[in-house]
């Protein structure tokens, strides 16, 4: 960014390090008002920044107990550590904790070459229709040998990725089928799908959770059951997927209409002309809508405490509750924060680097 | 005559019996499913029940859970535990997803009623909300508070607990409202408000993490009647016999000495034929109660100690929370824990 702050007479190619240093500088303090907004800057980075290095790092407790954090003024990084299998697992049975730690490693593999164009071939769906069923077997057990693992005992970081992933994956093609139905032009179609969208937006996420969790099996009959977890994963689909699909419309709306009626005249079928036209371009051009829907909706999965299931919040706030490490909540949300802001974070740089793949033109 | 009648009671006895001779409906469906389900609190609740490092659960309330299960299958690991959070307990209750609650869950008409259809089988923990106030102000009774700034968390039976006590005493009073407990206890900490008001569990706790936990003291007023114990659906009477014969086992205990250490010492040489029944040595009051087996309660005290070893080990004076005993102590030690004898 630092470049674009540089005057515009001809530079070097690649100004070094010095020079653009040099530049910054001479931006910061090129003018009455610019010279006491940088001062007002530093001045409050001096009045921030030494005492929460001193609180995070000099002072700090690495290890130890909550007495030996109790003697030293600075943070309990000591409480992180003795909680952070626990923030990770959940409460998965502890001698068991080898499958949720392989199941996330799978899930990062899959995730990460997910973002990467060069796979996007059929070899990456087929991936997904092997791990996705692989991994859920991996956790609950019951087969090859493996203990049965009740789905209410999954948690921590695990449970986050895997409604996080599995909602938002099935919630995306879902959104994109109801946005193609609202704008249909059977009227049926449409007013179903129009309902679907009004009514699941409508409410909150945590009533849905709550009527999935709590109140659903009321009107079950006696004797059927549906697991917990496919539950919430269902109502967490259904709300990512009426909140994606009013986004996959703006997009389709902003397309022009020369480029429905050119696919026309090419005498293109409907789902082609979408697959091959329309649709590209309107998820090309909603991607910044898109990824702020998706990390809104990534940080919601926190909700799901309020049906008792332990999410990687959830863990934390839990520990806040042992009586032998009482009083470190500050410990806990900063590291709390820092996961969701990496997590997020990551989010955010991918969806630029695709703008800028998908559309080089437009920076 | 008089045969043909006795015959036609023990055909109607024969037809109607067996179905009469089997469990309640809740008792059946967890010795079926061979595991009992116990509601704890979510996210977790110091001393009472929180998960440990290993994602394991621990605490007061796990304990009474885990007593149960002894009652019922002879084996304390026979328990699921379903965290639930103030909202969905009571829905989490009524669907079936828990068999019973052990959160810290108070006994009022409004849930043991027909319309909630709640059943509360005992008292584990009598706790009532209280107020705390810098010890620098010299005040010894709630009557002294007119006209101060209490911090009171909203929306809760606590903030209506509250209004109503200085109504009462014609005091007036300002709120400080914060809905986190840490921000509260960081508000009364900084001097934003004059006292400090929760239930008195609560507050022993919030009162350990003060910057100087000395200086403050708990007034010895109770606002509000907070009895607090195990829920189960309302309807199956051998449940809550089985739940409240377990509660008493553990008080018994404690009124009668018996310990941990030495309860196997006293089955085997007490004369007391009390002692002698509560511990299954003779009678067969285990079968009765449709306990697992006839000695349920040693094996509850051999497991987990009596009530006051499993209130020391969580919740009292070497705890970090550091409750003292107050209302609950047995009643010859001046508490309010009564249990009905073993006989």
């Amino acid at each position: 960014m630092s470049a674009t702050l540089a005057p515009a007479k001809p530079a070097p190619a690649l100004p070094g390090l010095a020079a653009r240093a040099r530049d910054f500088v001479k931006a910061c303090f090129n003018g009455p008002l610019n010279i006491a907004i940088s001062l007002a800057c530093i001045a409050l980075l001096v009045w921030l920044v030494p005492p929460l290095f001193r609180w995070a790092v000099l002072e700090a407790t690495w290890e130890g107990t909550a007495q030996s954090c109790r003697q030293n003024a600075g943070a309990c990084w000591a409480f992180i550590r003795e909680k952070f299998w626990f923030s990770v697992f959940g409460l998965y049975p502890f001698e068991e904790r080898w499958r949720p730690a392989s199941m996330l490693a799978i899930l990062v593999v899959m995730v990460v070459a997910s973002t990467i164009r060069r796979f996007w071939n059929r070899w990456l769906l087929l991936g997904w229709a092997i791990a996705a069923p692989a991994m859920w077997v991996l956790m609950q057990g019951g087969v090859f040998g493996l203990p049965y693992v009740q789905t209410r005992q999954w948690g921590g970081l695990t449970i986050t990725g895997i409604i996080a992933v599995y909602g938002l994956a099935l919630g995306y093609p879902l959104s994109i089928l109801l946005a193609l139905g609202r704008r249909s032009k059977l009227t049926l179609v449409r007013w179903f799908c129009t309902a679907i969208i009004e009514c699941v937006r409508g409410v909150p996420l945590i009533s849905l959770l709550f009527m999935a969790a709590i109140m659903l099996p009321l009107f079950l009959p006696q004797g059927v059951t549906v697991d917990r977890l496919i539950r919430v994963l269902f109502a967490y689909t259904l709300f990512t997927a009426a909140y994606m699909a009013e986004v996959v419309r703006g997009g389709l709306q902003a397309m022009p209409r020369g480029q429905y009626e050119a696919a026309d005249s090419l005498g293109l079928t409907y789902w082609q002309k979408m697959r091959l036209i329309i649709l590209p371009q309107a998820l090309t051009i909603t991607i910044p809508a898109q990824v702020n829907t998706f990390i809104g909706l990534f940080k919601d999965t926190t909700l799901v405490v309020v049906i008792g299931v332990f999410d990687f919040f959830t863990t934390l706030r839990a520990s806040l509750g042992d009586p032998n490490w009482l009083g470190f909540p500050t410990e806990a949300y900063v590291y709390a924060a820092a996961v969701y802001f990496v997590l997020c974070y990551a989010m955010s740089r991918y969806s630029q680097r695709l703008e800028r793949e998908f559309r080089p033109g437009a920076r | 005559m008089k045969l043909t009648a006795f015959a036609a009671a023990a055909a109607a006895f024969l037809a109607f019996g067996p179905v009469e001779a089997l469990a309640g409906r809740d008792l059946d469906q967890i010795r079926q499913r061979g595991v009992m389900r116990c509601g704890v609190q979510a996210p977790s609740n110091p001393g009472f029940g929180f998960p440990n490092a290993q994602g394991v659960w621990q605490g007061f309330n796990v304990e009474i859970c885990r007593a149960v299960a002894i009652t019922i299958f002879g084996d304390p690991n026979r328990v699921e535990f379903v965290p639930v959070t103030t909202q969905s307990r009571f829905p989490a209750l009524a669907s079936g997803e828990v068999d019973i609650l052990s959160n810290n869950s108070t006994w009022t008409l409004t849930r043991d009623s027909n319309v909630n259809r709640f059943n509360f089988p005992a008292i584990v923990f009598y706790d009532g909300q209280s107020m705390m106030v810098p010890r620098r102000l010299n005040i010894t009774s709630a009557r002294q508070l007119n006209g101060a700034t209490v911090c009171v968390q909203p929306g809760t039976t606590t903030e209506l607990n509250l209004a109503d006590y200085f109504r009462q005493h014609n005091m007036r009073f300002t709120p400080v409202v914060v809905a986190d407990l840490d921000e509260l206890r960081r508000a009364y900490d900084s001097g934003r408000c004059d006292v400090f008001t929760n239930d008195f569990a609560a507050l022993a706790a919030q009162r350990t993490l003060l910057s100087r936990p000395q200086d403050h003291v708990i007034l010895p007023e109770r606002i509000s009647k907070e009895p607090l114990g195990p829920v189960i659906r309302q309807g199956d009477e051998e449940l809550t016999n089985i739940v409240a014969w377990t509660v008493f086992a553990l008080i018994d205990a404690e009124e009668m000495g018996i310990t941990q250490a030495n309860v196997e010492q006293i089955a085997a040489s007490s004369t007391n034929p009390i002692v002698r029944r509560l511990l299954g040595v003779e009678g067969n009051m285990g079968e009765s109660l449709g306990a697992a087996r006839a000695d349920y309660a040693r094996q509850i005290i051999r497991t987990f100690g009596n009530y006051g070893e499993i209130y020391e080990r969580w919740l009292g004076e070497r705890t970090p929370l550091g409750l003292e005993r107050g209302m609950n102590r047995t009643w010859n030690n001046g508490g309010l824990l009564y249990a009905p004898p073993a006989r």
